[in-house]
């Protein structure tokens, strides 16, 4: 069994697409609470744990755990169930639906009811719309967002399309939030922006929250516990202090040595 | 009154009314005195199961996304279905019955039966071609769910019993007015609740998102599924009343002509707007039947019917290709002239 109270237990994962090994032995435990980073150099494997954990493609071999279940056979939508949800690096709102909807549907595991409740409009119905309402409107509050409840998602600015879909995602009540690369294509001002929201939403929501970035700026600056990749290997693992002055990491980022190369 | 009254009161007095109003409707339609009112009466009834046909696949192609062409084959299902059953089980028994209002009131229930019994074969037909949608998407689904189409066609045409290729005559006229409209009513306001609710929310995040729905947490599985059983069964209902009411059925107006033209419904209203569903339905009912005398002034009598109407349809579609509303109902788009509408404002920054 998975370690007792770890959110997220990801054992030895290993995956292959023919004969390549994307990632290989990828080991990472969340606790309650962490605020964890996992970066990389482009091509480093993230995405492709990113994937694994989510349940878009299965490993090859070695197994995860969220909430102490082994989510191999289970399909995206089960896992999240679980209590993980996740944000998309290339956001992906529901574009053509209001804000609000968006937010909503996040809910969709708690608000959920037959459409016989739907057609006859029962009592299950009403409070379960109540409260999706209620509850969507609280989150936008929190992100400033209320006053575009009734807005396309696509007609948001840039930066708040990447906040609509945190909100999303944290409508599940999830107990682990995965924000894939959240800074993609944010200018320096909306990063500050974002970096404040996540630690917001971290303290106010009491969850654990892993963040998969190439901005190494962001991660250390953010989490209390940082795991770099490189070539689908664990190269470094520790605290921000501790990460940036590993010459491992030094070397995956910026190349390496003059000497070692034999300049 | 809508608040405090238990839900299931307050949805029977609205169907009372409903019911009540159709009555009126019915015996009003009746007893206006006009040359051919038989006619327009039969258009009238033609145009209500266009309107059901076309809501119930906005459900699957407008709010699920799943583009269906089969939908004339959920249609054949519930007509020849609803006719067999009462053609050699019902009919036979009504007879007996001495004439009168029991014989009546026993009709009309053996109607519903039939009627809800084509539509549920129907719903089952929509379940198993919602199965392969599970891996299908865009075009490739479209292709399966039309020869799935055919298939019912071609399947039908070979059972002598339900007529063959010879059609299916002989069923008696229960179908009328009433139960037209009324499932039509009824149609547009479990369309409607659906898409008001987190199973719509569902269905529309499917079309707008799958891998992001299956994110959310929605089994895009299911709800597709969903979309496709409730879309047929709702067209073998429609079905089933069109039989009722026309007597003969012909496995040729199920070809996929059929499905093509409630395609053009849903489309020329806009994917998914409900409204839009209905609209276009009234209209593309009622043009051709317009179009007739056109021939009249032309020279040598030649009808150019047809002409007309896809000249109408390709002009249509190129000054609006979303659809009349696009995505929205009838009243937002007329609203917006007045109030710009929230969703459709820029951003303020």
């Amino acid at each position: 069994m998975a370690n007792g109270n770890a959110l997220l237990d990801a054992r030895d994962v290993t995956i292959r697409f023919g004969g390549l090994t994307a990632v290989s032995h990828f080991n990472l435990g969340i606790q309650p609470h962490e605020l964890v980073g996992l970066i990389g150099p482009n091509g480093a494997g993230k995405t492709t744990v990113f994937n694994m954990l989510t349940g878009v493609y299965k490993p090859t071999e070695g197994q995860i755990f969220v909430g102490g279940v082994s989510t191999h056979d289970f399909k995206p939508y089960q896992i999240t169930a679980l209590g993980m949800a996740r944000t998309f690096q290339n956001i992906r709102l529901f574009k053509e639906l209001s804000v609000l909807d968006n937010v909503k549907i996040g809910g969709h595991i708690h608000y959920k009811y037959s459409a016989a409740a739907a057609v006859l409009k029962t009592n299950r119905f009403h409070e379960a719309e109540e409260a999706a309402e209620h509850d969507a409107i609280e989150l936008l509050k929190i992100f400033g967002l209320e006053n575009r409840a009734g807005y396309y998602a696509k007609n948001l600015p840039y930066g708040d399309q990447r906040r609509l879909e945190i909100a999303r995602a944290l409508s599940a009540q999830p107990k682990l939030l995965l924000l894939d690369e959240p800074a993609a294509g944010l200018n320096d001002r909306e990063t500050r922006d974002l970096l404040q929201t996540i630690r917001d939403i971290h303290k106010r929501f009491d969850i654990a929250i892993l963040v998969i970035e190439h901005n190494m700026e962001l991660v250390m600056e953010l989490c209390e516990r940082i795991v770099v990749l490189n070539f689908g290997k664990t190269i470094a693992q520790g605290t921000p202090g501790q990460v940036r002055e590993n010459p491992v990491v030094i070397e995956a980022y910026l190349g390496e040595p003059a000497e070692a190369a034999g300049i | 009154m809508t608040k405090s009254l238990p839900w299931w009161l307050r949805d029977l007095l609205w169907l009372a009314l409903f019911v009540a109003v159709l009555v009126g409707l019915a015996y009003g339609l009746d007893a206006i005195p006009i040359v051919g009112m038989a006619y327009y009466n039969r258009i009238l009834v033609l145009m209500g199961i266009n309107i059901t046909l076309a809501v119930s696949l906005n459900i699957i192609n407008g709010h699920a996304g799943q583009f269906s062409l089969g939908h004339a084959g959920f249609m054949a299902v519930g007509a020849y279905f609803s006719a067999y059953l009462t053609f050699y089980h019902f009919a036979p028994r009504l007879d007996k019955m001495p004439a009168g209002t029991e014989q009546w009131l026993m009709q009309n229930v053996f109607l519903v039966i039939a009627v809800l019994c084509g539509g549920l074969l129907a719903a089952l037909a929509g379940y198993l071609v919602g199965l392969p949608s599970l891996r299908l998407r865009g075009d490739y689904l479209a292709i399966v769910t039309l020869g799935f189409g055919e298939i019912i066609r071609v399947f039908i045409l070979n059972i002598d019993k339900i007529g063959a290729a010879r059609g299916f005559s002989g069923i008696p006229h229960w179908g009328n007015f009433f139960w037209v409209f009324l499932v039509c009513g009824l149609a547009i306001v479990i369309s409607w609740r659906l898409v008001q609710s987190s199973v719509g929310r569902a269905f529309l995040a499917v079309r707008e998102d799958q891998v992001a729905a299956e994110a959310m947490g929605i089994d895009t599985t299911r709800y597709k599924v969903k979309a496709f059983v409730i879309g047929s069964f709702l067209a073998g209902v429609a079905g089933g009343l069109y039989a009722h009411y026309t007597m003969y059925l012909n496995p040729q107006t199920f070809m996929f002509v059929k499905s093509f033209e409630v395609v053009a419904m849903v489309v020329l209203g806009g994917l998914g707007s409900i409204s839009g569903s209905v609209v276009a339905a009234v209209i593309l009912t009622f043009l051709p039947e317009g179009l007739r005398s056109v021939k009249d002034y032309m020279p040598g009598g030649r009808d150019p019917r047809m002409v007309i109407y896809s000249i109408m349809l390709i002009v249509l579609m190129l000054t609006r290709p979303q659809g009349l509303f696009g995505r929205r109902e009838l009243w937002q788009v007329f609203g917006r002239k007045k109030k710009r509408d929230q969703s459709e404002a820029p951003p303020v920054q």
